[in-house]
């Protein structure tokens, strides 16, 4: 176990510095400078080379992924160009609502993937078999950001029931009910995926596991249909399930960019889009490096969980 | 034989339905892509100022007509081009860049196998969509750069796929036995393993193409891909956004597009996995 613990942590630092390298080289050879942007197209060249002398833009290159990574490491993301405000602050606060509504997603979408998985692989060919592939079959077919403006003209426009857009009403008090009523459709919209996702592999590795012997065995020494599905069936498809929650964090903090723009919710994915429109790169940097270094966290976090859950995981390298 | 024995069972039978359905949508929306030229329809960017947000089955405008009174079946049809051709040409360009790289590192392992690991491992360590956002943010929004983004986020997965089945290809016998009679390396990688691994391959193309669109739509839809007045799905939707109040078709029917096409593609990939993989049912 503590081999297995060194080495996924090992691992887990290099790609992290690899990411965060990868997202400074990105971002350094874009074309676009952001000292015209921030000046505009009258300024002198003696203003453009002052300014990019200040954000530090005339280093070498690798001195300035030195210098920034340095900082970051230390939780200082730089200031962003069009904000002109430190970037950790806000992305925190951006942050903050992004996980409320990946949160949101992940809440409707397990136990509801789950159940209807379980419900169609102890009836096979049954109508909420059928029901459970089309579930799946149009949710991952289905564009969020086209859904998300479906349910936006639904229940906001036509019938005037839920809040549209933003995460607080202009004149509310901000308090939990307004934020609730604001978070039903994006994540409604967002939990469609995971929702597809969740049911399918559910319903599939419930297949597999009731048509193991240990399965005929617990029904053979007289275990009642609920025991041998809740007690022996299901706790073998959670291996699967632990897999799955880790991958669809994942999706969810960075898919939830589409559900963000339609829906203009505060989180991280929406500033980022605006941000790479601006070309704020610091901005940009900040965002994606945070997102990264999550899913890095989430799949770390998966893989130890893993390691609890099946034993023999342990010793496999 | 009687006819209940021959008779493939219900579940099978409902599966090759549904990937007939898909196939259908899928040459319906390539045919229309390929004859848009050729078909009856309103130049699709030829603006109409007084003919603004028309609804549906409107004469003239059968789908209606957007805020700048441009005709939408013509934009809709016109689109379809653009997202087939973004689609496919993104999907050929990561499984080809892929399967190069899985095949090389597969089969001759060693350091280039291990370099090129550790790269997949840190590309992968990325959520994808982010990915492609951070190239399209490194190469500037365009049509082009979001397809390239798309497709490049995309390489990794054909890469492990192809280097996982050729490790297992490697080691059967009839590769050694190719080996002893002095089949060269190279002949070997196209004689047999190239056809060992062509079938998942194509199973894995044709589940991804529907990913593709999706993510290029989306890609134009929050500004980073195809550009204005080009006729893309993605953006038409994003134009439509403003007008949902007034004129909610104008974002709907965009949208329907793109779910159409990629549960097309969904089907008719689901249906190939299961002719081809029969493991898989």
């Amino acid at each position: 176990m503590r081999r297995y613990l060194t080495h996924r942590l090992l691992s887990a630092l290099f790609v992290l510095v690899g990411v965060s390298f990868v997202v400074f080289l990105a971002l350094h050879l874009a074309p676009g400078d952001p000292a015209q942007v921030l000046l505009g197209p009258m300024a002198t060249p003696a203003e453009l080379g002052n300014l990019r002398a200040q954000l530090g833009l005339d280093r070498p290159m690798i001195v300035q992924y030195g210098r920034w990574a340095a900082r970051a490491a230390q939780g200082d993301l730089g200031r962003s160009i069009m904000l002109r405000r430190p970037v950790l602050p806000e992305l925190a606060r951006r942050f903050r609502a992004t996980l409320i509504l990946a949160g949101g997603a992940l809440v409707l979408a397990f136990p509801a993937g789950i159940l209807l998985g379980v419900l169609a692989a102890t009836r096979p060919g049954s109508p909420v078999d059928r029901l459970s592939q089309v579930v799946a079959m149009v949710g991952i077919s289905m564009p969020a950001f086209w859904v998300g403006l479906l349910l936006i003209i639904g229940f906001s426009v036509q019938l005037g029931w839920l809040p549209g857009t933003g995460m607080y009403s202009p004149a509310g008090d901000g308090g939990a009910g307004d934020l609730l009523a604001h978070l039903v459709l994006p994540a409604v919209t967002l939990s469609l995926v995971p929702l597809a996702i969740v049911s399918r592999l559910t319903r599939s590795s419930m297949l597999d596991v009731i048509a193991q012997d240990y399965v005929r065995t617990a029904r053979a020494k007289g275990a009642s249909e609920p025991r041998v599905i809740g007690w022996h069936a299901f706790r073998n498809t959670l291996v699967a399930l632990v897999t799955v929650l880790g991958l669809q964090v994942g999706y969810l903090l960075a898919g939830a960019v589409y559900v963000e723009t339609v829906f203009a919710w505060p989180g991280v994915g929406f500033m980022m889009v605006n941000a790479i429109l601006t070309r704020d790169f610091p901005l940009v940097q900040g965002g994606v490096l945070l997102i990264a270094t999550t899913y890095v966290m989430i799949n770390l976090a998966t893989d130890l969980l893993y390691a609890v859950v099946d034993p023999r995981v342990r010793h496999v390298h | 034989m009687s006819t209940e024995a021959s008779a493939p069972p219900a579940p099978a039978r409902r599966r090759g339905r549904w990937r007939a359905v898909g196939a259908l949508i899928v040459a319906l929306v390539a045919l229309a892509a390929a004859l848009a030229p050729a078909l009856p329809l309103a130049d699709p960017n030829r603006t109409q100022p007084s003919g603004r947000l028309a609804p549906p089955l409107s004469p003239g405008h059968p789908l209606g007509s957007d805020h700048l009174g441009r005709d939408l079946l013509s934009r809709v049809v016109w689109g379809a081009r653009v997202s087939l051709v973004v689609g496919v040409l993104a999907t050929l360009l990561a499984m080809l860049a892929g399967t190069a790289v899985g095949l090389v590192t597969g089969f001759y392992g060693g350091l280039t196998d291990h370099v090129a690991m550790r790269g997949i491992d840190l590309v992968m360590a990325f959520p994808y969509i982010l990915l492609a956002m951070l190239l399209v943010a490194a190469l500037g929004p365009g049509l082009v750069n979001a397809m390239l983004a798309v497709a490049v986020v995309n390489v990794s997965f054909y890469a492990r796929g192809v280097r996982a089945a050729v490790l297992l290809l490697r080691e059967q016998e009839f590769v050694e036995a190719a080996r002893a009679v002095g089949s060269t390396e190279g002949r070997i990688l196209r004689r047999h393993i190239l056809p060992g691994i062509a079938g998942p391959i194509l199973v894995f193309v044709s589940m991804n193409i529907g990913v593709m669109i999706t993510e290029s739509a989306g890609l134009s839809f929050i500004g980073l891909g195809a550009q204005p007045p080009t006729a893309d799905w993605g953006t038409m939707l994003a134009d439509g956004r403003q007008f949902i109040t007034v004129a909610a078709h104008v974002a709907a029917i965009p949208g329907l597009a793109i779910f159409l096409l990629v549960l097309g593609c969904n089907l008719l990939g689901d249906g190939l996995r299961d002719a081809l993989d029969p493991r898989l049912r």
